[in-house]
């Protein structure tokens, strides 16, 4: 019946303020687990994206996540050193194009500080394959000179030519300060939605120099001078990790192999995509779990929609007798009802889209400053589209009921309102 | 050779019903109606006139018995197509709040035309459009005041209302109109509009009307009147 949509659509305008709050109710849940999903698939491709062009990580002996997490996403410690000589023979090795030193363990301001080489800026790859660009400034000149990660000049205010400080250890609040030694800010990087905007880059020779007569993470003789320090050697003694790349992607097994297995040093080596799927792997359940929940509360929506055309059913008796009088037929009213629980749901499901969309929008510089996290406001995903079409078939499931049950009582009593 | 008289508009025989789980409501052995024919069927409350309504309008059907509209036995045919049926045959007056209160007046007149082509055709035989013809319809009941059509059916009287009603129970020219009690909730005055109106309208469209009441005042105006309690078996039993 072509009549159908509109008087659905005009019954449901009659009683607008119900209308409306089961259509909210939709939209809110709608929104939270087309929220959820596309944290969790934006989390998972910026995550990939800040390991693009990295064939290996190198570290210490630790658990393949450990090493991803602390080396790449600035998360935990790492709890051993790799050699200057293991790194220098590594480096080396037939097979390597190419290498990236990391030294982690000191801080400024709560932002994690990288003692690293040129090589850093030469060859590390972000967002699929573009090479880090410079915003203002450029790499390394003098000793003590910091390259500053988008985020980090932005949320601080510094420019090019300021003066900082860098601490020992990665707190926030730091007791030992490097104050004897500030850093100037020598280049900004331009943004690459990746951990690199919130990292404060400084030569290998700087972390060397500020830890010189350091032990145990504390000062134990004088600061050595500007003169002293131009004097002695600053090639550091170890790294905390380092990323290879390979001439060969396809060598990255017997490269791996060959680390893991030599006997000067214990050292792990890592692939970094195969790394990230064992943290997802480690993070499936919570996935799972937050996800569950929105939809949860996706049924919850429903039933309240459910629960709203139920009371009303009773007291539009009179307008299925009306239309039965007029000629529709017992399916007619099953349609109509179920029209109206498609219609509820559908403006539920369009409102929890936009909704969504102007949260992330609100959230966005929040989420990226904190967790790094770049989520793009634009149309359903794939995956999205999935949930949503998912909750549009649960809301016409749902709708069935009612319509069942004006259906059957049409049936029964025909045009007769019997109360 | 005596003529052949036309076949009845509506002839009920050996009809039974009940509903379910109670005694038989219902047992007529014969009621005809003739085409144009204005009967006044008389019945107290309780004695099954709107079961008796709903089983000529075919929205009920009985387990025993015939029930032929319009030269077609309502309980032979389809759910979907009885409903057709009603639609294109039957136009419907009820004893009050007959109006959808989210549809406009002029759309609530039109409402069978949703369902019945046939309605829709035969609307469209005098107008050049359905809300022409409802506007026809509705000028001839009364209800012609300027602003009136814009109102909510809400806000218009209760005899307003019941006018509109039987606007959409003459839309597109049903072969028989079915008023149950239509007037119960007016006032003399307005009562005595609504019959005149009632009267002439079925009477310019040619339809039959089968007007039930339980009001006996009402009888002299039908030139022929039927009491469902004698018709009725199942009362004269009990």
């Amino acid at each position: 019946m072509n009549a159908l949509p509109g008087l659905a659509w005009r019954s449901l305008a009659n009683r607008r303020y119900s209308a409306g709050l089961s259509v909210l109710t939709i939209a809110i849940s709608v929104m939270l687990l087309l929220g959820v999903e596309r944290l969790r698939h934006e989390a998972r491709a910026g995550f990939l994206r800040s390991v693009s062009g990295v064939d290996l990580i190198v570290g210490a002996r630790a658990h393949p996540v450990q090493l991803l997490l602390y080396s790449v996403f600035h998360l935990g410690e790492a709890t051993q050193n790799v050699s200057w000589a293991s790194y220098r023979a590594i480096a080396a090795a037939p097979g390597v194009a190419w290498t990236i030193p990391l030294a982690l363990g000191d801080s400024h301001r709560g932002y994690r500080v990288v003692g690293t080489s040129d090589d850093y800026f030469e060859h590390l790859r972000v967002a699929g394959g573009q090479p880090l660009r410079f915003a203002a400034g450029t790499r390394f000149a003098e000793l003590h000179d910091a390259v500053l990660g988008a985020e980090v000049a932005a949320n601080l205010g510094y420019e090019l030519g300021d003066p900082l400080v860098l601490a020992h250890g990665a707190a926030a609040v730091n007791l030992h300060a490097h104050d004897e030694q500030p850093f100037r800010v020598a280049g900004i990087l331009a943004r690459t939605g990746t951990p690199v905007d919130r990292a404060v880059h400084v030569s290998l020779g700087a972390i060397e120099a500020i830890h010189r007569n350091w032990r145990f993470g504390t000062r134990i003789g004088p600061a050595p001078t500007r003169a002293e320090l131009a004097r002695v050697d600053l090639t550091p003694r170890a790294i905390t990790a380092f990323h290879v790349g390979l001439k060969d992607r396809a060598a990255s097994f017997a490269v791996q192999g060959r680390i893991n297995a030599q006997r000067e040093e214990p050292l792990s080596a890592i692939m970094p995509a195969v790394a990230l799927q064992q943290l997802w792997g480690l993070l499936a359940n919570v996935e799972r779990a937050l996800l569950a929940t929105a939809a949860c509360t996706v049924l919850a929506g429903l039933l309240g929609m459910l629960t709203a055309v139920l009371a009303t059913l009773n007291e539009r008796r009179r307008e299925m007798a009306i239309l039965r009088s007029v000629g529709a037929s017992a399916r007619t009213i099953f349609a109509l009802l179920l029209a109206e629980a498609a219609l509820l749901t559908a403006a539920g499901v369009a409102c929890g889209v936009v909704l969504c969309q102007l949260l992330l929008a609100l959230a966005a510089p929040w989420l990226g400053s904190r967790y790094g996290l770049i989520l793009p406001v634009g149309l359903p995903t794939p995956g999205e589209w999935r949930l949503v079409a998912l909750v549009l078939g649960a809301g016409i499931a749902v709708g069935v009921l009612p319509a069942l049950l004006a259906y059957r009582r049409s049936l029964a009593e025909g045009m007769s309102v019997r109360t | 050779m005596p003529a052949e008289s036309p076949p009845p508009l509506l002839r009920i025989t050996d009809l039974r019903f009940a509903w379910p789980g109670q005694p038989e409501l219902l047992a007529i052995p014969r009621f005809e109606l003739q085409p144009g024919e204005q009967v006044f069927l008389y019945g107290p409350s309780g004695s099954g006139k709107s079961t008796l309504l709903n089983l000529v309008a075919g929205t009920l059907v009985a387990r025993h018995g015939r029930v032929e509209l319009a030269g077609r036995d309502l309980a032979a045919m389809a759910a979907t197509a009885r409903d057709g049926w009603r639609a294109d045959h039957v136009g419907i007056v009820f004893q009050q709040f007959n109006l959808l209160p989210f549809l406009p007046m002029i759309d609530n007149v039109l409402l069978p035309c949703r369902f019945s082509a046939r309605r829709r055709e035969r609307a469209l035989r005098r107008d050049p459009a359905l809300a022409d013809a409802a506007r026809r319809l509705l000028a001839q009941l009364g209800l012609d005041q300027p602003g009136l059509l814009q109102r909510p059916v809400g806000e218009l009287s209760v005899g307003q209302q019941q006018r509109v009603a039987a606007a959409r129970a003459l839309i597109g020219a049903p072969e028989l109109v079915v008023a149950d009690e239509p007037t119960s909730a007016l006032d003399a005055d307005a009562r005595d509009d609504f019959l005149r109106l009632l009267f002439a309208e079925c009477a310019a469209a040619g339809a039959a009307l089968l007007y039930v009441s339980h009001d006996l005042s009402l009888r002299p105006r039908f030139s022929r009147s039927a009491d469902l309690v004698a018709l009725n078996r199942a009362m004269a039993a009990a």
